[in-house]
């Protein structure tokens, strides 16, 4: 299982990048394999607020459908459309081309948020 | 939890293991959705030694299973086998089966791993009065399903016996890689394929040779799928103690020419809803999630998967009987979300069986 040191982490599985004031979101390798195959991509609208911890996205595999949290609070910049049409890039990519959305938020606010070390911590002992 | 005798072997692959029907089984092994594809491409292999296997022997075996089965029983000739149901007194079924013919008076009953139990007391309060022997073997048969286009020539390659030019339900005795083993051209996933049953303690070479003849490993997550896209009905869904078949497309399996237990209350029992399939747009349909039509709640889902043949949800429902008519469209409520679906024509795909 792959946990890159140059993002942060939420509890429920999503990780973070940080570009200035701007976060691009998606689920971590971690969660995209207990899914499984990932089938479907529900996105959030572009503009929306979401409050730290919304449920914002739903991910869904053959097996079972996830909601995906907001990790901090802002307003949706950008969804990632292409996984429209391919929702394995998921799967494929949990970290790259897999991204899931981009908020704009207070880049202060992100000290709620686990370093690669904590979160592989968490997802080792569930 | 129960196990099956090949446990040691799936946690050997690496298989996501879940319970079913009691049994600790393998859930995946790489994807569902791989292990979907490799049946429909080529051939998988699966385990389901957790299904149950009875015995009914005797001078009565065939009256006795004329009362206590569906299907037309007097037209199974030996070495056949034929899709059936047991029916109980409210017209709902106790379980569906699978019975093989294997002598003049001998059948063999496959019945679904949750329902053993059930289904062993029933048939026993059922015997009497017949001049049957009932005998509970699930212990000792191992079970394996070989499916796909190729899983004829992959079989041949292991065995002498002719597999190519048996018919669809044929179940004869042969040797696979030297053990004595029970053929039947049957299955569970809408492809061409032979299910094996083999001793217990010979099973584990079987598995061995066939995985390295080619076959994919696949778990009850693709066996699920398949299923669905072959429109099969799983007991406990599609199938339980208060659904009438008659109100299902499987109507075919109740022969009312003849006389079986529960015959009255099964023919007289109204149609209220029937099963169909549904095409379901954007999203992914799950058991339990309810059918509109405008402002009317008009079923509710039974199975659901994402087909990954169509890329498209599918899914198995009861709606009103008025509106189960193909072609007809109605909506399903995902998370609150309505989407478009329509009545179809089962099975949702063609294949090579």
């Amino acid at each position: 299982m792959n946990y890159p040191t140059e993002l942060k982490y939420s509890k429920t599985h999503e990780w973070v990048r940080l570009e200035g004031d701007m976060a691009v979101v998606g689920i971590t390798d971690y969660a995209q394999d207990a899914l499984g195959d990932v089938v479907f991509v529900e996105l959030p609208q572009v503009g929306r607020r979401v409050e730290a911890g919304a449920a914002v996205a739903v991910v869904e595999s053959v097996k079972t459908a996830s909601d995906i949290y907001a990790p901090l609070a802002g307003e949706v910049l950008e969804v990632n459309t292409a996984l429209a049409d391919k929702p394995e890039l998921i799967n494929q990519s949990p970290y790259g081309e897999g991204w899931i959305f981009k908020l704009r938020v207070d880049p202060a606010a992100t000290t709620s948020l686990l370093s690669a070390a904590e979160y592989q911590a968490l997802a080792e002992s569930a | 939890m129960k196990t099956t005798p090949l446990h040691p072997a799936h946690l050997a692959l690496g298989a996501r293991m879940g319970p079913f029907a009691g049994f600790e089984m393998p859930i995946q092994y790489t994807s569902i959705t791989s292990e979907h594809l490799a049946v429909r491409g080529w051939v998988g292999l699966f385990d389901v030694s957790h299904m149950g296997e009875f015995w009914i022997r005797g001078p009565q075996a065939l009256a006795f299973l004329q009362f206590a089965t569906l299907n037309d029983v007097s037209r199974l000739k030996v070495g056949r086998a034929q899709y059936s149901m047991l029916p109980n007194a409210q017209g709902g079924v106790v379980d569906d089966i699978y019975l093989y013919r294997t002598g003049e008076e001998e059948y063999l009953m496959v019945v679904n791993a949750a329902n053993i139990e059930k289904d062993w007391a029933h048939l026993q309060a059922l015997a009497e009065g017949f001049r049957v022997s009932l005998e509970d073997a699930s212990d000792f048969f191992a079970l394996l399903a070989v499916q796909g286009p190729r899983a004829v020539a992959t079989l041949q390659k292991l065995c002498e016996v002719e597999l190519e030019n048996r018919k669809k339900n044929d179940t004869f005795m042969g040797r696979l890689v030297g053990k004595w083993v029970r053929f039947a051209r049957t299955g569970y996933t809408g492809e061409d394929g032979y299910e094996i049953f083999v001793a217990p303690d010979e099973v584990g070479a079987v598995w061995q040779a066939l995985l390295d003849a080619g076959a994919t490993p696949c778990g009850l997550g693709a066996r699920d799928t398949l299923r669905l896209e072959a429109g099969f009905p799983l007991y406990g869904h599609e199938l339980t103690d208060q659904t009438n078949p008659l109100c299902t497309p499987l109507a075919w399996v109740v022969k009312t020419q003849k006389d079986f237990y529960g015959k009255g209350a099964l023919l007289e029992a109204p149609c209220p809803r029937r099963l169909v399939g549904l095409l379901v747009e954007g999203g992914v349909p799950r058991e339990g999630y309810r059918v509109w039509q405008g402002e009317r709640e008009v079923g509710v889902l039974t199975s659901g998967t994402h087909s990954p043949v169509l890329k498209k949800g599918i899914a198995m429902a009861y709606v009103d009987s008025s509106l189960a008519t193909l072609g007809t469209s109605l909506e399903v409520e995902i998370r609150s979300r309505r989407t478009e679906a329509k009545v179809v024509e089962m099975p949702f795909i063609r294949s090579s069986a």
